[in-house]
């Protein structure tokens, strides 16, 4: 039927050809846009739902962890690895020249400013979300004395960061605030000033 | 479909007035007709079986599938008891879930098998690009749908295969992170995640059946290949379908199914890992993940892009080595899409083709090579050994087997598919199918004498 009427029409001029494209692009696009209004919620039914949102902070007690000591809290379906570090490892840390480093930052950027000895990382591997090795004494850390993923051999130092194997990025920092001395809050931004570096 | 010319009017078997009434408002019989009838070639050897032993598996994973279903929990809470209820209290459900969890790696096998009878007899040349695409896409939809089925119960392996495979897609710039958020429900592979996977692993193989009628519409449309690679010219060169490749595969069927049942009653857990027996820890990831054995060369492939790699370092301005290793393992797949057009070779079967043959055997150890990597662990030494008889230290790390063996499986598509191709010189290809049989052939009677196979042959 289209055809015919193309054919009956097109020696009569192109005024009916372009009256008739202008109605079949814009059903379409009408059509297309529909289409694309209700693919939308179908999709988007697929991110975090409204509760899996709101369970988003949790309270941690640092007063119990010795100097040395690393515990795991979980945050979000995830490990939080929170590492009570000693003189020694921050030392270590923060005498890396950044230029040695896969993913450069400084320690100082990764602890909250005047809380040097806390270390609180995301403890999911970067590389393809495996738990790191080195929360329990005598699990292997590595070669740099932080963290030792097994899956694919990356090894963290002891600021959390990557320096050998196929992870691409540092263990992220977790956003939390310090709500006294000993308690720590994730899932809260800190207040201006007390995370330094950033 | 049906390439008979008649509608509903009765032609060839005679039927009975029921049968045309129904015939002439759907057109049942002559279709099943067609299908009976569907000249194929006289010559086709038993690798020609898998296609049919795949559809085979595809109805039986589906049957055992839908009644595991009626039984399983998709609850982060209850899926790894409902599973353990399964094997212990559901009347035979010991059985069902052992042929659906080993059905899925028999499936892969098969199709496996079917790939490789398709690139070594240039399955995937004029006319017949499309069948092997839609092949493709099927392979493609069977590992998601084997991958999605493995988490459902939420064993340590299925947590954290499900972990590593989503974490594959935060590789990609800028958008990898939502994409995964997104794909898994939360923050991270929870109870949103199984529940979807679920749905999925229910509603994939339906899709699969519906890529499967029309790979077989495409195959029905050009007919079969054969193993000669020449096209069948007159009627002597073929035989009805049935009863002579029904009763072929029946009897492949058979031999399939002992091996099936071998793995069902006397070694159901030899393909699976035991980590799968304890229930998923998200704190915890076992000492030693590796994947089901039909993905470890992606696996390895996967795993090769470290920033040492040569292969990365073309690319290392432009993207991580991660990203690289996503991308290559996807790619691997994906470079068959192009086989038409990488193969230059005008002759159809690796029979006539000396020295693709070689590399195309070739390719089959680097593939296997690539699967024993993928299994190790990257950093140590590779050690060759069997049973105690002997084992000897290669010197080389798992990972510089992986690269190399990853670099082979590239060099083999993009490099020397088109150039042997083009310089290689084919043996002489006879006249038609029936040529070699009858003899008679003048041209290339005694070359095509000599690669005279199969017991289709003889009859």
């Amino acid at each position: 039927m289209a055809a015919d009427d193309q054919a009956a029409h097109g020696t009569e001029g192109s005024d009916e050809h372009s009256r008739r494209d202008f109605l079949y692009i814009a059903t379409g696009a009408f059509t297309a846009f529909g289409a694309a209004a209700v693919a939308w919620p179908l999709l988007d039914t697929l991110n975090p739902a409204a509760d899996t949102l709101a369970a988003s902070t949790v309270d941690v007690d640092l007063a119990p962890i010795k100097p040395g000591q690393r515990i795991t809290v979980k945050y979000r379906g995830s490990p939080v690895f929170i590492d009570r570090r000693s003189k020694v490892q921050i030392e270590e840390a923060r005498k890396v020249p950044l230029k040695d480093l896969q993913d450069p930052e400084t320690d100082e950027a990764r602890v909250h400013k005047g809380k040097d000895e806390w270390l609180v990382i995301v403890g999911v591997c970067t590389h393809l979300g495996c738990i790191p090795l080195g929360q329990t004494p005598g699990s292997k850390r590595g070669e740099f004395g932080g963290w030792f993923c097994p899956c694919h051999g990356s090894h963290y130092d002891t600021s959390g960061r990557i320096r050998k194997g196929p992870a691409p990025t540092n263990l992220p920092v977790p956003d939390y605030r310090f709500t006294s001395d000993t308690r720590i809050r994730l899932g809260e931004k800190p207040k201006e000033d007390t995370k330094a570096g950033s | 479909m049906s390439a008979n010319a008649g509608h509903g009017a009765p032609q060839g078997t005679p039927r009975g007035r029921t049968a045309n009434w129904i015939e002439r408002r759907l057109p049942v019989f002559s279709t099943m007709e067609h299908f009976s009838q569907y000249p194929t070639p006289k010559n086709l050897n038993y690798w020609w079986n898998f296609g049919s032993i795949a559809g085979f598996v595809l109805v039986a994973m589906i049957v055992t599938g839908i009644v595991l279903a009626m039984h399983y929990t998709p609850h982060v809470d209850h899926a790894f008891n409902s599973v353990e209820r399964i094997m212990r209290d559901v009347n035979y459900g010991w059985l069902i879930r052992y042929l659906h969890a080993n059905g899925g790696a028999m499936f892969f096998l098969v199709v496996y098998i079917h790939l490789f009878r398709g690139l070594y007899y240039g399955s995937y040349k004029a006319p017949r690009e499309i069948i092997w695409w839609l092949g493709i896409i099927i392979l493609l939809l069977m590992m998601a749908t084997a991958f999605m089925g493995y988490v459902l119960p939420w064993g340590q392996m299925s947590f954290w295969a499900a972990k590593v495979i989503t974490n594959l897609f935060s590789a990609i710039p800028w958008v990898g992170e939502s994409i995964t958020t997104w794909l898994w429900g939360g923050f991270t592979v929870d109870n949103p995640t199984l529940n979807r996977f679920f749905s999925l692993h229910y509603l994939l193989p339906f899709v699969i059946v519906g890529v499967v009628v029309l790979h077989i519409a495409a195959l029905h449309t050009v007919k079969s290949g054969n193993p000669l690679g020449v096209e069948a010219k007159t009627p002597k060169d073929t035989i009805p379908f049935h009863p002579y490749y029904t009763v072929k595969d029946l009897f492949g069927l058979g031999v399939f199914m002992l091996v099936w049942a071998f793995f069902v009653f006397y070694a159901p857990n030899f393909m699976g890992h035991p980590d799968n027996y304890i229930p998923a820890d998200s704190l915890a990831t076992p000492a030693h993940i590796v994947p089901e054995w039909y993905f470890l060369p992606y696996y390895a492939i996967l795993r090769a892009f470290t920033a040492d790699f040569f292969m990365y370092w073309p690319i290392s301005w432009l993207i991580t080595a991660k990203f690289a290793g996503v991308i290559a393992m996807f790619g691997s797949l994906l470079i068959l899409f192009l086989m038409p057009w990488l193969d230059t070779s005008e002759v159809r079967s690796s029979r006539f083709r000396p020295i693709y043959k070689i590399f195309f055997w070739v390719f089959v150890i680097d593939t296997i090579i690539l699967g024993y990597v993928g299994a190790n662990a990257p950093d140590e030494v590779a050690h060759i050994a069997l049973l105690g008889l002997f084992d000897f230290s290669t010197g080389l790390t798992w990972l510089t087997i992986g690269e190399i063996t990853t670099f082979w499986y590239f060099f083999h598509f993009i490099i020397l598919v088109p150039v042997i191709g083009r310089m290689e010189r084919p043996r002489p290809l006879p006249h038609s199918i029936s040529e070699p049989v009858l003899g008679g052939g003048a041209v290339g009677g005694g070359a095509a004498a000599q690669s005279r196979p199969g017991p289709m042959e003889k009859a």
